[in-house]
């Protein structure tokens, strides 16, 4: 092989490396457990749905709640939607049930994106009440893992790896 | 350790270095460039605001408490929820800067302002990398002619680097 060609690999792969790392450590998932708020219980709350009829987290104890704090324009909120949408459809006979907070200003965006994205959860409009009653919403997404009892068991912050949120929701679903 | 990374490219390729195999290099390594020039690109365009346009929130905070006889409008450029709960003190809710409604909302603000009028503009939605409102709502003020414009840093979101960190805030509409 020509040095040339050899210098030019090793420099490719060098910079491949350095991107793939950069690439991965801004992806990586600031997530983690609350310490003080993790198993309290999550805050109640009713409020309006898309369709405009309201929505209440009590009516859902007796299901493993993921509740996802996002907006439409958000970008790392977007990426995540997908995934939720599957976790739904996997897991929903056995009792997850996702829920979406929209921090959007108002409705109208989220129309079209709930269908555009073919999201099979409800998604309520959030309040600033509701924010602080979660300890405050002051950055997106922010998702909210409850158990079976209506207590709050992880507190993911900022894009998380889908794996870690599926890994989470089947410890709390149990064994099938 | 580059003399090693050599013998083992040697060991992998010259053994059947024919032109076939030359012609299969030069297209991955095409693809690999065009790989590598991809993601830096795709980088680039998240942090795209120059240090110049960028104000931490320790200098805004030391400039807010200075006394200046020329505070600085601020702007929030995100969430009107996020912005009711917890803002810095006099600024003023525009709307999210990566929608319409939220620009046209900036343009119409700053209307009848001095385009030498100091404006901070921030979001803090999302972590900097990744926050869709702060760069658009830059470029509108930039094309519009505003000549001291900051976007304030902000590495994570607004309440890990404003709000847990003590700076003033306020709450409300």
């Amino acid at each position: 092989m020509r040095p040339q060609v050899k210098w030019a690999l090793a420099l490719i792969i060098a910079v491949a490396a350095i991107v793939g790392f950069y690439s991965l450590r801004r992806h990586a998932p600031v997530s983690g457990t609350t310490g003080a708020r993790a198993k309290a219980v999550a805050p109640d709350f009713t409020l309006p749905k898309l369709d405009g009829t309201q929505l209440s987290l009590s009516s859902y104890r007796g299901k493993v709640v993921l509740l996802d704090f996002w907006a439409t324009w958000c970008v790392p909120c977007r990426e995540e939607i997908p995934r939720f949408v599957e976790m739904q459809q996997k897991y929903g006979d056995r009792g997850l049930q996702i829920i979406g907070v929209s921090m959007d200003d108002s409705p109208d965006p989220v129309r079209p994106f709930y269908q555009q994205f073919r999201m099979n959860y409800p998604v309520v409009m959030g309040t600033a009440a509701t924010g602080e009653a979660y300890g405050g919403v002051l950055g997106l997404p922010i998702a909210f893992l409850i158990d079976r009892d209506g207590r709050i068991v992880t507190r993911h912050m900022g894009a998380t790896d889908p794996a870690v949120f599926e890994t989470d929701v089947q410890k709390v679903l149990g064994t099938p | 350790m580059l003399r090693g990374f050599g013998n083992w490219l040697d060991e992998t390729f010259t053994t059947e270095d024919t032109e076939l195999h030359r012609g299969h290099m030069r297209t991955s390594l095409l693809l690999l460039s065009l790989f590598a020039f991809a993601v830096i690109f795709a980088g680039a365009q998240a942090t795209s605001i120059p240090t110049s346009s960028q104000i931490t929130p320790e200098d805004l905070v030391k400039h807010l408490k200075s006394g200046t006889s020329d505070p600085p409008l601020l702007f929030q450029v995100g969430s009107h929820v996020l912005y009711a709960q917890a803002h810095i003190p006099r600024s003023e809710y525009l709307g999210a800067a990566s929608t319409p409604a939220g620009l046209d909302q900036l343009r119409k603000r700053v209307a009848s302002v001095s385009k030498k009028q100091f404006i901070v503009l921030y979001c803090g939605c999302c972590p900097w990398t990744r926050c869709p409102n702060e760069k658009p709502a830059l470029d509108a003020l930039q094309s519009l002619g505003f000549t001291n414009v900051k976007v304030l840093y902000i590495a994570d979101n607004f309440g890990t680097d404003w709000v847990q960190k003590g700076y003033p805030t306020e709450k409300g509409e």
